[in-house]
């Protein structure tokens, strides 16, 4: 009994004294971290001569920072989640308690009141307030906009986590349209809502779609067939330089173009996957890594045919079917066909839906074969591969059509590109590119559709908006610029999910087949592959 | 013989995600003991294995081995207190010899007692002898079973944990595993905490028993007493083998 | 069981097989044969080269050097050992299940069953192209592979459990789901390895039922690793005894059981047991002589042994690993040379004495035993000549106060036999002490056994049983086990 007793008392006592421990723990590190970063600046004096000046006083700032953010973790932090957990064995809920207690319709009301107060009367805002204070208040009403918007979607959870699909396709398709006429309300005419739009619907809309499809074909090898290629965007890149060169060189239209960059791509896949067969795991993410830059080289070097780093200009725009065209010196340029207003705004429409059809099929098809034999034999591949060849499953035809698929819909992903950029040179096709689109598969949760898309959006919409939030700058002082950071936070968003969710925003995994009710899989069975 | 409590096992809450494995678990270990716990496959009993090594960790409940509470420790200095275990699955190091395997059962002790150790194991498996030099990976199951044992007997344990040492054995081995465990206990005083799907040996090898079922002990008692109980003989030993 | 003329002919037949692994031989010169409708059992004591022969029959291995002759139903020959693994099981239909479960953990319970009808369903859907676009039978396909699951499902009593991942399921259902799994690729051979393995004594009852069902109602025969004699001597028709990659007995489960090499190489008996066995096949004064050591010629130094390594694994063997077998480790060798010697020393003797004779095959079951291949056809002359189609005389319509003795306390009748013998009218010890010459013939030849009844003293045990109607503690052990 008396052991009982002391470690109750331990208990207590424990966190607080474990805290200042690991709070000290923690500044060491941070000191030792911070001193060269934050210690010392590197700067010019007058005579042009580099000259190291101190900093300690930010030092001291961000080590004691680091060291109240640990102790205040483990001291308070530890022991409320952990009561937190403990009442939902007993109660058997959701961890509703905090959320429900942040979430409540006063703070709602209140943030709706600050919001919709603010917009009212921004345009007197730096007459009143002065440029800073003005500057803090957009922030606050940007606050304010999240708060009610993360109220809404808080309150409405249920119902849209379950017509999650449904919600998503159908604000992907009214978003172009939602975006022009909230401009057009705001700049008063419908010209200015389309010349409004296009930043928003090409770099937004169309540039994490284009990311939605590239990451949901590579998820067919990765997510489904657990193979791991790092050099996926070796077939984006077939996919654009064979738009671009047949469609410079042949005038051949966009729509025939289409499929037959996608049968390119999926060709070079079965040439990637034959050597790869018999690899795994590690060796194949680096095979498929080398087989990335040997497109990527050969693409600059092989200049009589690509142009080498220079690129391919003048790639012909898409057509409507031929039918409407969006060439300004065409006689079928779309504003002579319907008598409206000349913009490039309709292109950029024209191609938000172009993509989105794309990125649809992908998923379209992607459902569609994970109920059919070879999509079962993929994630069976997965799982087990020799309980595949133990079942007389061919494996190697099964890698290969899963490379062949994946590769094709990146094909088709790279001819869309070409089109929309007009431009392509081997700049584009980096391995970073492979990487953001692998960390786009992994993050959303390896073989889950909504996932992925949801990643997409996060990361690469997450980036683009941080060129939009100037108001940052009155934060962080005028030369702040947002975007020189997005890299940075991509990273830190990557760490932090992985670290939330170790297996993606999405790790269950829905079941092809059913007898009786379909259960999703908790992402604890299922395997990640290993090549 | 038998003395002081070495584990007790208090209480004990294990899950898996949401799904509960263990539901409030009470089982004690005294020194000197064998301890068997049998029950149906999917009872939680290698869950509790794995629970007093921490992982998974106790929800909620305390696992006291020798004084200490080993509930929030690290796996690895639970393992310094010298309890081994041979897990469920065997886990041994497949791409190490048998010898190496052996070797690093033995780290706790930076091997002082390493080759008069490792001759007992042999006098035990004379099989892992002669494989002496070939990799873990490609010894045959029951020879990797007797090597995870093996390895497990290496760190000199006072607590002994063994997650079904039968499983994959020709029954000329399962009798003499049976018939060391006593062995080393009678002549070592080694403790030993088993699982097995075996009730009738483990029942006849152990001082106690425990049943399992659906993550609670049911039942305990002296192994004869267990072996002699209408419902435990139903539930676990009809049907089949000694 | 039926048996019609092609039920009995060799189904699979391995010929000369041999593996080695660098210089290791895991498996040296195995030849034996599993019959269609038949249920055959490979034991052998651990890393004997079990699971190997495994990955060789399923094309996971690929063998040094011999044949594997597979006969499909319709009378199609396939050489296992050239076909690539997947082909084996999608053309010459043999299915496996592995010693450690290798279900696919993510998938559900009935996923797992679909896949298992990848090939059929792929035919159906067109190779994926017509499935896609919705033309062509696939969904009549895929509701009718449903059903086929169901009926898996139905049989491994796993139908509670089917939208559940595989991964969830506790030991005993993964185990039962795997060989569901392995059936619904409608198999002609099922190769089980260990599937008894930790699952209880409750469970590896339902175990039997399940593939004694198998067995009866599929026309899958079935090929089976096992260590628990539960189940092996139970459901097995016939029984292969590896030690270090050799064949050291191979006969029904009776005899297999009975074979003094198996219970010193693998069933386990105590010493002084073990020399009971050799008192009762030899003399006394010779196993004496012998206790010297091995026979060189099959002592164990030659017959370095390599095991399994599980296919899970992907260690490669190394050429540089070499394994000696110390001194004296083949325990059947041991037995067989002292039997030899003790064969050799009595040949003389032999022939003369029928008794004598189905002792010494007993001992020297090797086909190289000059003595032994001798007195083989005369025995086999005596027992169906006299034995006709005559019946035991003392025959009872029913037990005698509705209580029958437990007749498998005899050495040398198991459960199967004394359930013939029951149906026979048998079922008391003290009608099997009656018996005279001509019963032990006429049971023999109903137990279609050739002189066994009289080489293992069914009447002389039976005499003693009835005396006392207690098992004499040995017996228990010999037997291996069907019931404590």
């Amino acid at each position: 009994m008396t052991t009982t007793v002391s470690t109750e008392r331990g208990s207590v006592a424990a966190p607080v004294k474990r805290a200042f421990r690991e709070a000290l723990y923690a500044g060491l590190i941070s000191f030792g971290m911070f001193v060269l970063i934050v210690g010392l600046k590197t700067d010019q004096n007058i005579r042009n001569e580099l000259v190291l000046e101190p900093r300690w006083g930010l030092l001291a700032i961000v080590v004691a920072l680091t060291m109240f953010g640990r102790f205040a973790y483990v001291a308070w932090l530890q022991p409320f989640m952990a009561r937190q957990k403990l009442a939902d064995t007993v109660t058997g809920l959701m961890p509703a308690s905090v959320t429900s207690r942040f979430f409540r319709l006063p703070y709602f009301i209140a943030a709706l009141v600050i919001m919709v107060a603010l917009y009212v009367v921004s345009g007197s805002l730096d007459g009143w307030l002065g440029a800073e204070l003005a500057g803090y208040a957009r922030f606050l009403r940007a606050l304010a906009l999240i708060y009610a918007l993360a109220s809404v979607f808080y309150y409405y959870r249920a119902f849209i986590h379950d017509h999650f699909s449904a919600l998503g396709i159908t604000v992907m398709i009214v978003y172009p349209v939602f975006v022009v006429l909230t401009l057009a309300l705001l700049t008063g005419s419908m010209a200015g809502g389309f010349q409004g739009s296009l930043k928003w619907v090409d770099n937004f809309g169309i540039q994490i779609l284009i990311y939605v499809m590239l990451a949901w074909g590579l998820n067919i090898v990765v997510g489904l067939a657990g193979l791991l290629d790092l050099g996926y965007v070796a077939f984006y890149a077939v996919g654009a330089y064979a738009y671009a060169l047949l469609g410079t060189h042949y005038g051949l239209s966009f729509w025939i173009l289409l499929p037959a960059a996608g049968c390119m791509a999926a060709f070079w896949g079965i040439i990637l996957g034959f050597p790869v067969l018999r690899l795994r795991g590690d060796y194949l993410a680096i095979v498929t890594l080398a087989f990335g830059e040997i497109i990527r080289m050969v693409l600059i070097n092989w200049r009589v045919v690509t142009n080498g780093s220079a690129g391919i200009s003048g790639i012909p725009k898409v057509s409507f079917f031929g039918l409407i065209s969006f060439d300004v010196s065409a006689p079928n340029y779309i504003s002579k066909v319907f008598d409206i207003a000349q913009s490039g705004a309709y292109y950029k429409i024209f191609l938000y839906y172009l993509i989105l059809a794309l990125a649809l099929l992908t998923a379209f098809v992607t459902v569609r074969l994970r109920r059919m034999p070879v999509g079962r034999a993929w994630e069976a591949l997965r799982e087990d591969e020799i309980a595949c060849r133990s079942l007389g499953i061919n494996t190697t035809t099964t890698k290969l059509t899963a490379f062949a698929t994946g590769a094709m819909f990146g094909g088709f992903a790279g001819s869309f590109f070409a089109a929309r950029q007009g431009f392509v040179s081997p700049e584009s096709f980096v391995f970073l590119e492979s990487a953001i689109i692998l960390a786009i598969v992994v993050l959303g949760g390896m073989g889950s559709l909504v996932g992925i898309a949801v990643a997409a959006a996060v990361m690469i919409g997450g980036t683009e908006i941080l060129r939009e939030l100037d108001f940052l700058k009155v934060v962080f002082g005028p030369d702040f610029t947002p975007e020189l950071y997005r890299m940075l936070l991509f990273g830190v968003a990557m760490v932090v999910v992985m670290v939330w969710k170790p297996r993606g925003f999405v790790s269950n995994r829905e079941p092809t087949a059913f007898l009786k009710e379909r259960k999703a899989v908790s992402g604890s069975f299922t395997k990640e592959g290993h090549g | 013989m038998t003395g002081k409590t070495l584990l007790d096992i208090r209480g004990v809450h294990t899950f898996y995600g949401n799904i509960q494995a263990l539901n409030g678990v009470d089982v004690t270990v005294n020194d000197g003991e064998i301890v068997a716990l049998i029950g149906a496959n999917g009872a939680g009993k290698s869950t509790l294995m794995m629970t007093i090594f921490g992982a998974p960790r106790a929800r909620s409940g305390k696992i006291v081995f020798a004084g200490t509470d080993i509930t929030q420790l690290p796996t690895h200095e639970i393992a310094r207190l010298r309890i081994a275990q041979s897990p469920e699955g065997r886990r041994i190091f497949p791409r190490m010899t048998v010898l190496e395997n052996l070797q690093m059962g033995a780290s706790l002790d930076k091997m002082k007692h390493f080759d008069e150790d490792v001759e007992k194991v042999f006098v035990l498996f004379p099989r892992l002898k002669e494989r002496i030099d070939q990799r873990g990976g490609t010894l045959s199951g029951g020879e990797q079973q007797m090597l995870s044992i093996g390895r497990a007997l290496m760190a000199r344990p006072k607590l002994l944990l063994l997650d079904e040492p039968s499983l994959g054995l020709a029954p000329l081995v399962v009798k003499q595993i049976f018939d060391a465990i006593r062995e080393l206990n009678r002549t070592q005083g080694l403790t030993v905490f088993l699982v097995e799907q075996n009730a009738f040996g483990a029942l006849k090898l152990a001082t106690r028993g425990y049943v399992m079922v659906n993550g609670n002990v049911t039942m305990s008692g002296t192994g004869k007493q267990l072996l002699a109980d209408p419902d435990v003989r139903a539930a676990y030993l009809e049907g089949g083998r000694h | 069981m039926d048996t019609n003329a092609p039920m009995n002919k060799a189904l699979l037949k391995l010929e000369h097989l041999s593996m080695k692994f660098g210089g290791l031989v895991a498996i040296g010169d195995l030849s034996f044969e599993a019959r269609r409708g038949e249920i055959t059992a490979l034991i052998g004591p651990n890393g004997a080269g079990k699971t190997t022969v495994f990955n060789c029959i399923t094309g996971f291995y690929k063998p040094t050097e011999g044949m594997i002759r597979f006969t499909g139903k319709d009378g199609e020959e396939f050489l296992l050992e050239r076909m690539p693994d997947f082909q084996i099981t999608a053309k010459a239909k043999v299915a496996r299940t592995f010693q450690n479960i290798r279900l696919f953990s993510g998938m559900t319970v009935l996923e797992n069953l679909l896949v298992a009808q990848h090939n059929k369903l792929m035919k159906a859907s067109g190779y994926t192209i017509l499935g896609l676009l919705g033309i062509g039978g696939y969904r009549a396909a895929s509701a009718q592979a449903i059903e086929q699951a169901k009926y898996w499902l139905e049989k491994a009593e796993l139908t509670d459990r089917a939208d559940d991942p595989a991964g969830d399921l506790p030991y005993g259902a993964q185990r039962r789901l795997e060989i569901a799994r392995a059936m619904c690729t409608g198999p002609e051979l099922l190769c089980l390895d260990e599937p008894a393995a930790g699952l209880n004594p409750r469970e590896s009852l339902a175990l039997n039922t399940l593939l004694n069902d198998i067995k009866a109602n599929t026309g899958t025969s079935i090929l089976l690793i096992e260590h628990d004699m539960s189940v092996v001597m139970e459901i097995s028709d016939h029984i292969v005894v590896l030690e270090y990659g050799r064949k050291i007995s191979d006969g029904d489960p009776e005899s297999v059981r009975t074979d003094p090499r198996v219970i010193a190489a693998y069933l386990g008996v105590d010493d002084e047991e073990v020399e009971d066995v050799l008192t009762e096949v030899g003399d006394e004064e010779i196993i004496e002589d012998l206790d010297a050591g091995p026979d060189p010629e099959h002592g164990p130094a030659a017959s370095a042994s390599m095991l399994a390594g599980s296919v899970s694994e992907t260690v490669e063997h190394r050429d540089d690993e070499r394994v000696t077998v110390s001194k004296g480790a083949s325990k059947a060798a041991q037995v067989e040379a002292r039997a030899a010697k003790a064969a050799s020393g009595r040949t003389g003797i032999a022939k003369a004495s029928t008794d004598k004779a189905s002792s010494a095959k007993a001992k020297g079951k090797k086909a190289d035993k000059p003595a032994a291949r001798a007195v083989r056809p005369a025995a086999k002359a005596t027992t169906s000549a006299t034995s006709a189609s005559k019946g035991v005389s003392n025959r009872l319509a029913a037990p005698r106060g509705n209580r029958p003795d437990d007749l498998t306390l005899i050495k040398g009748i198991g459960k199967i036999n004394e359930k013939k013998l029951n149906e026979h009218g048998i079922f008391h010890f003290d009608q099997i002490a009656e018996w005279k010459k001509i019963d032990v013939e006429a049971a023999e030849s109903y137990l279609a056994f050739d002189g066994r009844i009289a080489r293992e003293e069914w009447v002389k045990q039976a005499r003693q049983l009835g005396k006392g109607k207690t098992a004499k503690p040995t017996t228990d052990k010999q037997r291996g086990g069907t019931k404590s």
